[in-house]
């Protein structure tokens, strides 16, 4: 039988991944936000997992709003990333440095 | 029988989330992504959730990965200078990865979230639906968020267009408002001209 720890063992699995790439390829944007977005799946799993073993839809709605909200994230991030590659011919982190930061 | 599906689903799932951070283009790195979501969905279905899980197959596979292959295919991005630092950062990476799951591991691997605390519960009808039960409280319940929700999106829409429009002052087009506003004693010249003798 599936327990509720099969289900968060395999969001945290998706989480350490996600967190991993987001370290090992900082310099591209793309594949930033696409961790990101694996990142929220994570969650997501943990959040229907929660809602099914204590039978609360409460759940399943915030899974709900999370997709909605990481929709609209991905299309303002891909906007963004769009108008930077129109203006600087370039998507690498290292190069984003007008502010000097 | 339901294990099963749930270690095939899950080992896919791990894979094809290993395959998006390692490799090398981001054209493929997106259809991996989107390997992972639909590995995904049959794993949200054991969970009783079937409208989560058709919907994250048709926005997120249908909509947010498809705007993704997109992007990725109209940049002209240099793979190779992105790639660079990528052997340095890989110990690191796998270090953090590896610490992080150890202490996520250590809290829920641990017999407070096994089957003696939280059974698992009697599996619902066939006729039972999983959108009316979420209807019934997002329509509810959760009515105020849902419509904070619905005006996200319109933000998102106004500000991804907004971002991404571009003006070009030397083309030609339409001026609409121009031709709106005309007034029809505009639009015709009479034009007084002088009788001349034939030559």
């Amino acid at each position: 039988m599936i327990s509720l720890t099969h289900f968060l063992v395999l969001g945290a699995i998706l989480f350490s991944i996600s967190m991993a790439g987001i370290i090992i390829n900082r310099k591209n944007v793309i594949l930033l936000l696409m961790c990101v977005e694996l990142m929220l799946l994570a969650v997501n799993m943990n959040f229907v997992a929660f809602s099914y073993f204590l039978g609360d839809t409460a759940g399943q709605v915030f899974v709900f709003f999370i997709l909605t909200v990481a929709a609209a994230e991905a299309a303002i991030g891909l906007a963004i990333l769009v108008v930077l590659f129109r203006n600087k011919r370039t998507i690498n982190v290292e190069d984003l440095d007008t502010l000097k930061g | 029988m339901e294990l099963f599906v749930f270690y095939f689903f899950s080992v896919l799932l791990v894979v094809a989330a290993l395959m998006v951070i390692t490799v090398k283009n981001p054209v493929s790195a997106a259809f991996y992504l989107v390997l992972c979501f639909f590995s995904t969905a049959p794993i949200w279905l054991l969970l009783e959730a079937e409208f989560l899980a058709i919907v994250l197959v048709l926005v997120y596979v249908g909509a947010v990965m498809v705007l993704f292959l997109f992007v990725v295919m109209m940049l002209d991005i240099n793979i190779a200078t992105l790639r660079k630092g990528f052997v340095n950062n890989l110990p690191v990476g796998i270090a953090t990865a590896i610490a992080m799951f150890a202490t996520m591991y250590m809290v829920v691997s641990s017999d407070k979230f096994g089957l003696a605390n939280y059974a698992a519960p009697e599996r619902k009808g066939a006729d039972f639906s999983n959108i009316e039960q979420l209807g019934t409280v997002l329509y509810t319940d959760y009515i105020l968020q849902f419509e904070v929700a619905a005006v996200i999106l319109l933000v998102a829409i106004v500000a991804a267009i907004s971002l991404t429009l571009r003006r070009r002052p030397n083309t030609k087009h339409q001026s609409i408002d121009a031709q709106v506003a005309i007034k029809s004693t505009e639009r015709l010249n009479v034009v007084k001209v002088e009788s001349q003798e034939k030559k």
